[in-house]
Order: C-alpha cells, then sequence, then structure tokens
C-alpha cells in the first residue's frame, strides 16, 4: 500500500493472482479511515438444506458429516440430536458416554490440527508446518502424534476417523469390545502430557495486546464441560434449549457470500468457539485443565482472539482427561442403539463442534422422511464478528506495508478457526481508496 | 533449500466442491506426512501452508468436483500446470453427495438455500474431474482411504501403475471373516457391488454397506437391487442407496433410477 499517492485506486495485495483463492479480503477507506471490510467466502455451494429433503431421517448423520471432513462427528452427533428430539427419543447414559468419547477425540485431533499445523506456523512467522518442523521438529512431532490419538479414539469408537461409520441415530451400529476401549488408555496418557506440554509451549508465544467486546454463545452445562449436549448460553444470559436458540438465531444472505451470516435478534453478531465455551464454562473443567489454564495466565474468560491458541490447548488437555475418564468408565451400552419411531414433527439438535456450536433443525413428515432441514455451522454463525475482527486489524494496521497487513488479517481469521479451507487460503486483500 | 536447486519431485493439492476429508487423509499420513514432504516438495498445498510455487508440478492430486463456472476454467489451468493428475475421492471422480442436484432442478436448490438466488452463481450439474479434463488415475471413496493414498502417491512418482485392488468389499468381508449380513441377517448391503479399499469397514460393526467407494469394476448392480427387493425392501429405499456419494457413478445413477418411484397418475 502506498500512502497517499493511490486515494482513488483499487489495490489488490496478495499473490491471488493465480488461480485457486476461497477466500477475499475487501476493505474500503475514505479519508484514511476504514469504511467498509468484507470477508468473501466463495466456497461452492453444495445445497445440503436441499440435498436433505425426501431422505430418511437415519439417512441424515452420514450426509451431513459430509459438511466437513475436518469435524463429521459434530455433524452426526447434531443430527443425531435433532432427529432423537423430532421423534421424543431418550437414548441410555451408556450411548451418550460412548458419543462424548468419540467427540473428545474429533476434539483431540481438530485442535491438535490446527494448533500445530495451521496456527503455530504464524507466530513464528513461517508459511507452514514443514518449516516449522524444520525449525523445531519435536513440536510439530508432538503435535502429530496427539492428533494420531484423537485419530485413533475415533477409529476405536467410529471405525475410522474421517467420516465414521459406526454412528447412528439412537446410537452405535456395534458397542466396540471392553478391551478395544481399554486400549485407549495407555496412548490417552500419553497425549494428556503431550496436552499439557501444548499449554506451555503456546502459552510461550508473543499476543498482540488486544481484547474485543464480543457477545459469547455457546452450550452451557453447570455439571460439566459441554461437548455433545447442553443448553444453549451467551455471555449476556442468554438460557434456552437448541430449538428455543434456532427462533433466536437470525441467519442473512450477503452478497458477498454463499455463506449465510448469523446474528441473534436484537443483540446483533456474536462469537461462538473455544473462547466462548471458555468463557461460558471454565468453572466446569476438571482439576487437571483448570490448573493448566490458569498456569497459562487464563482467567475465567479470554477476549483476546489471539490467544485462541490457548483456550484450544487446554480444551485438548481436557478431551484427553475426560475421554481417560470415559475409558475407565467405560461399559457397551446393550443394545448400541435406542429405536426411534417416526413421526410427523420438528427436533433441533446442538453440540460444540471444535470450531463452536452447531445447529441442526429438521421437519420430518410422517413416514419419517425430511420436510426440510436447516443446518448452522459454526463459521457462519462467526462470520459477521470476523470482519468486526478485521475491521479492528485494518483501522490500526493501514500503516503497515502490504504484506504484512495482509498476513495479519488471515491471522485474524485463523484465530477463529473457520472451516478449514477458508482458513489457510491466501487472502486476497484488497483496498480501495476514495 | 532454494527452488531452483531442488530436484525433488513437486506434489500439489487442489481443491474443488468438497469437504477436505480427503486431502485430510494426507495430513493423516501423519509420520508418512515428513517423510514425504522431505522425499516430494510440497509446491501447492493450501491445506497446509502459506507458501504456493507456481506450477508445473510433477504430480496434482485433485479432491472435490466442479460446480461453478469458474472452477470450470480453473480445473483446464490445473491440468495444464500438471504432469500427472490424479483425483481423489467420490466428490472428484463421481460428483460426490453435492451431485444429487443432478436429479433435480439447481433453481430448486439454491431457492431452498439461499433467500437471494440471484447472489449466487453456480452451474446446475456437479461433476467429475474426468469430465473436464484427462484424469491419470482416480482413488474411490469417500473419504479415499490413505493407505491407498500413500501408494498412489508413490506408484505415481515412480512411473509405475498403484497396486489398487479392483475386487469387491464382499471379497474383504471373505478375507477378515465377517459374517455376510446379506445372508445372515437379510441387511441392505452393497458390499457385492461395491468397490474394495475401505477393508470392510462397516459389515465389521454390523452394518451394510452403503456404497462409499462406488461401484466395483464388474457391479451387477440389478441382481443385488433384485436379491434386496425379494428380502423386503422397498423400490424407494433402494433407490435412495444407491443415491448417496457416489450417485454420479454411471452403475449406481442407473440403479437408483431404475428403482426410483414412479409419480402415479
Ligand atoms: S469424497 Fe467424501 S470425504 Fe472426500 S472430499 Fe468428497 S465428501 Fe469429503
Ligand atoms: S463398507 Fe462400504 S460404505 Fe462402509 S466404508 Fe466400506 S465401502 Fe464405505
Amino acid at each position: 500500500m502506498s500512502h497517499g499517492r493511490h486515494a482513488d485506486r483499487d489495490i489488490g495485495v496478495g499473490a491471488l493472482a493465480r488461480v485457486e483463492g476461497e477466500g477475499g479480503l475487501h476493505v474500503t477507506v475514505r479519508d484514511g479511515a476504514v469504511e467498509t471490510v468484507t470477508l468473501d467466502i466463495f466456497e461452492p455451494p453444495r445445497f445440503f438444506e436441499a440435498l436433505l429433503r425426501g431422505r430418511r431421517l437415519d439417512e441424515a448423520p452420514d450426509i451431513t458429516a459430509r459438511i466437513c471432513g475436518i469435524c463429521p462427528v459434530a455433524y452426526q452427533m447434531s443430527a443425531c440430536a435433532a432427529m432423537e428430539d423430532a421423534c421424543a427419543t431418550t437414548v441410555d447414559e451408556k450411548v451418550t458416554a460412548l458419543r462424548r468419547l468419540l467427540y473428545c477425540g474429533e476434539w483431540i485431533q481438530s485442535h491438535a490440527l490446527h494448533v500445530y499445523l495451521l496456527h503455530a506456523p504464524d507466530f513464528f512467522g513461517l508459511a507452514d508446518a514443514v518449516e516449522l518442523a524444520e525449525l523445531d521438529r519435536a513440536a510439530v512431532e508432538r503435535g502429530l502424534r496427539l492428533k494420531r490419538v484423537g485419530n485413533l479414539v475415533m477409529e476405536t469408537v467410529g471405525g475410522r476417523a474421517v467420516h465414521p461409520v459406526n454412528v447412528r441415530v439412537g446410537g452405535f451400529w456395534r458397542a466396540p469390545s471392553p478391551d478395544a476401549i481399554a486400549a485407549l488408555a495407555e496412548p490417552l496418557r500419553r497425549a494428556r502430557d503431550a496436552a499439557l506440554e501444548t499449554v506451555s509451549w503456546v502459552a510461550g508465544f508473543e499476543f498482540p495486546d488486544v481484547e474485543a467486546d464480543y457477545l459469547f454463545v455457546a452450550l452451557h452445562d453447570p455439571d460439566r464441560y459441554p461437548i455433545e449436549s447442553g443448553r444453549v448460553g451467551s455471555s449476556a444470559g442468554l438460557d434456552t434449549s437448541p430449538a428455543g436458540f434456532a427462533e433466536l438465531a437470525v441467519e442473512e444472505q450477503v452478497p458477498h457470500s454463499t455463506a449465510l451470516h448469523a446474528r441473534l435478534d436484537g443483540q446483533g453478531h456474536y462469537l461462538t468457539g473455544p473462547l466462548a465455551r471458555y468463557a461460558l464454562n471454565s468453572a466446569a473443567l476438571p482439576e487437571l485443565a483448570r490448573q493448566a489454564a490458569s498456569a497459562a495466565g487464563l482467567g475465567a474468560a479470554c477476549r483476546n482472539p489471539f490467544k485462541s491458541i490457548v483456550v484450544r490447548a487446554v480444551e485438548i488437555v481436557f478431551a484427553c482427561d475426560e475421554a481417560l475418564r470415559l475409558v475407565e468408565a467405560y461399559e457397551p451400552p446393550e443394545p448400541p442403539a435406542a429405536t426411534l419411531v417416526p413421526r410427523a414433527a420438528t427436533g433441533a439438535g446442538a453440540t460444540e463442534a471444535p470450531r463452536g456450536l452447531l445447529l441442526h433443525r429438521y421437519e420430518l413428515a410422517a413416514d419419517g422422511t425430511i420436510a426440510s432441514a436447516r443446518i448452522m455451522p459454526p463459521t457462519s454463525q462467526n462470520q459477521a464478528t470476523i470482519e468486526d475482527d478485521l475491521r479492528l486489524v485494518v483501522s490500526s494496521g493501514l500503516d503497515l506495508p502490504e504484506e504484512q497487513l495482509t498476513w495479519r488479517c488471515e491471522q485474524t481469521v485463523r484465530n477463529h478457526d473457520p472451516c478449514i479451507s477458508c482458513s489457510t487460503h491466501f487472502l486476497d486483500l484488497t483496498v480501495e481508496r476514495r | 533449500m532454494s527452488a531452483a536447486s531442488d530436484r525433488r519431485p513437486t506434489l500439489a493439492v487442489w481443491k474443488f466442491a468438497s469437504c477436505d476429508g480427503c486431502q485430510l487423509s494426507l495430513l493423516d499420513c501423519e509420520e508418512e506426512l515428513l517423510a514425504v514432504a522431505g522425499a516430494v516438495h510440497i509446491a501447492q498445498f493450501t491445506e497446509m501452508s502459506r507458501a504456493a510455487v507456481e506450477g508445473p508440478y510433477d504430480l496434482s492430486l485433485v479432491e472435490g468436483s466442479i460446480t461453478t463456472y469458474e472452477d470450470a476454467a480453473r480445473i483446464q489451468e490445473v491440468r495444464r500446470a500438471s504432469h500427472r493428475l490424479v483425483t481423489i475421492g467420490a466428490c472428484a471422480t463421481a460428483g460426490g453427495i453435492q451431485g444429487l442436484r443432478n436429479f433435480a432442478s439447481a433453481g430448486e436448490y439454491i431457492a431452498t438455500v439461499y433467500a437471494r438466488p440471484d447472489y449466487i452463481s453456480t452451474l446446475a450439474t456437479s461433476t467429475p474431474i474426468a469430465a473436464h479434463v484427462p484424469v491419470d488415475f482416480e482413488l474411490h471413496g469417500c473419504p479415499i482411504d490413505r493407505h491407498q493414498l500413500l501408494e498412489v502417491i508413490l506408484a505415481q512418482l515412480a512411473g509405475r501403475s498403484p497396486r489398487i485392488p479392483s475386487h469387491s468389499v464382499c471379497q474383504e468381508c471373505k478375507a477378515r471373516d465377517t459374517v455376510c449380513l446379506l445372508v445372515s441377517r437379510r441387511a441392505p448391503c452393497l458390499g457385492p457391488v461395491t468397490r474394495a479399499g475401505c477393508g470392510a469397514l462397516c459389515p465389521a460393526v454390523d452394518r451394510g454397506c452403503f456404497g462409499c467407494f462406488g461401484p466395483a469394476e464388474t457391479a451387477n448392480t440389478a441382481s443385488l437391487a433384485g436379491r434386496l427387493l425379494e428380502d423386503g425392501a422397498r423400490r424407494v429405499d433402494v433407490s435412495r442407496l444407491f443415491r448417496t456419494f457416489n450417485a454420479g457413478a454411471p452403475a449406481f445413477r442407473e440403479e437408483s433410477l431404475a428403482n426410483e418411484p414412479r409419480p402415479t397418475r
């Protein structure tokens, strides 16, 4: 960006003149002040809500899993919860415990992927984890080991790590044997140690000194850190069911994005994800994770988006610890799944995907086919808030060299771990000065 | 090492309409990955790297299907920049789950999801990569199997043909001594017509195969469909069974259409 001389020009920055590019950031500046910031998301739409119509209710978990290969369990679990809600089915506690274990596996692998391979390189000014490995191979290997244990949990409970095959509405196709589950204990213990090391590692990074005034939205459960169930709460005192939340959350289409933008009726943009979960539930963390958090300098809440990497690391400690507890208490559910009796009804389900609250809502016909579907992924709920973050970063960074500003913007996006494709694509930063 | 002095073969990974699950399989080659990164130069992998190098690339892995005008143009550029091009996963090889739009009208789909359809530009279809450019090898699965992926990468770089079985999931069940679900429980299972590769994961958890690896080379889908109907499956459910992630693969598409309930007049 050359100052002053280009008062009326479009300035394109970044290497995205080439062929790819699903993320673009467009900034307009008038009289030296940022006027608009738009984060373009060009993910080709795949029309899940349309293609679900007419499918049987039991097909929803496998179909919606294909929305995201990094958090398929989140989609499966929210779909199951919504269908069970619609059919007024309660599932056995042992099924819930096994679901929570599977979900811990996904948190571990997804968070390890994000922390080590996608986010950490930013703090060293490096392009990727391969470069990071040249600098600190032990760290990257620790990340890969963690991710592998997450995958192992998913493979043992779900059959495979990407798009598990063992999940069905009502529970599982087959309960894993007690021996298979017990074999997870040792790897999980080692993973928990690696997770504690991760917390100290990331706590030592340098963070820009910023705080944002987020409206946090997350599942809330007074007794335990929420994963696969809970009521929906907010930092402004919201307390409602997933179905109630579906009524409150308004989604709007904006011209520059194929992701819908969400806001809370009457309250505006909000943020879901680790920062929100932590702010609303840190008191429910088990001792070990709480100690790790306070040793890393976290209070009861954290409003610095750059420090989301620390919160994610604390959540890996929690997920390993929780998985261990579930492994030790494991009893195979018998039968492995509850039977759903289809009826004409509406059901909603919300669970905590690694990157935030994921809501599904379905309207079923009497024969158990889907009449309409609504899916609110965390990324689209967060998009408007990410734009707010970007506005701050750009406003305070207009004097930076173009390349540095682009990098900082990309990092700002990555702070919120949006679906992976937009988290690592080059941003094509365009600054238009008027 | 500078790009010029670097003699390692270059690998590029490209994403079109997809869920990222197949390229995640490459990341999931955890230990192998750092080794692969040493043996090849990962020149373009937006999932993983901020750095990118211009082509040409020795090997391109392509995930995802073609659903927009821009992507239809972009795949031509990727092909031009790639010495070898391998497609990975059901999206890239058969159009993926988003290919269900091929059975409906695109306008109908857009209107269901977006209040302002005019903001969205998309093709009416989701098509496999091979419908647009020549493809050197297709690796199937939703998602692909990571061991098969490593084998394909190594084979492509060594200039030999990959050792990927062409038989069915049925044979994988036999090999691992899994009791046949079709026989023992009359459960709907696509194992006899589905390409091997997963190791018969579903039957191992008492679940019928739902065909995520797509049709095997000699798939007699009509005979299997007849068997499922005899065993009491409803025609509409047989149609649905063939119409998921590989609904665009000709054998599955035809069987799905053949069992589609006709509108009553
Ligand atoms: S084939 Fe399946 S796993 Fe692979 S990208 Fe497509 S939807 Fe994802
Ligand atoms: S058994 Fe069939 S549906 Fe299951 S993973 Fe294998 S190919 Fe896919």
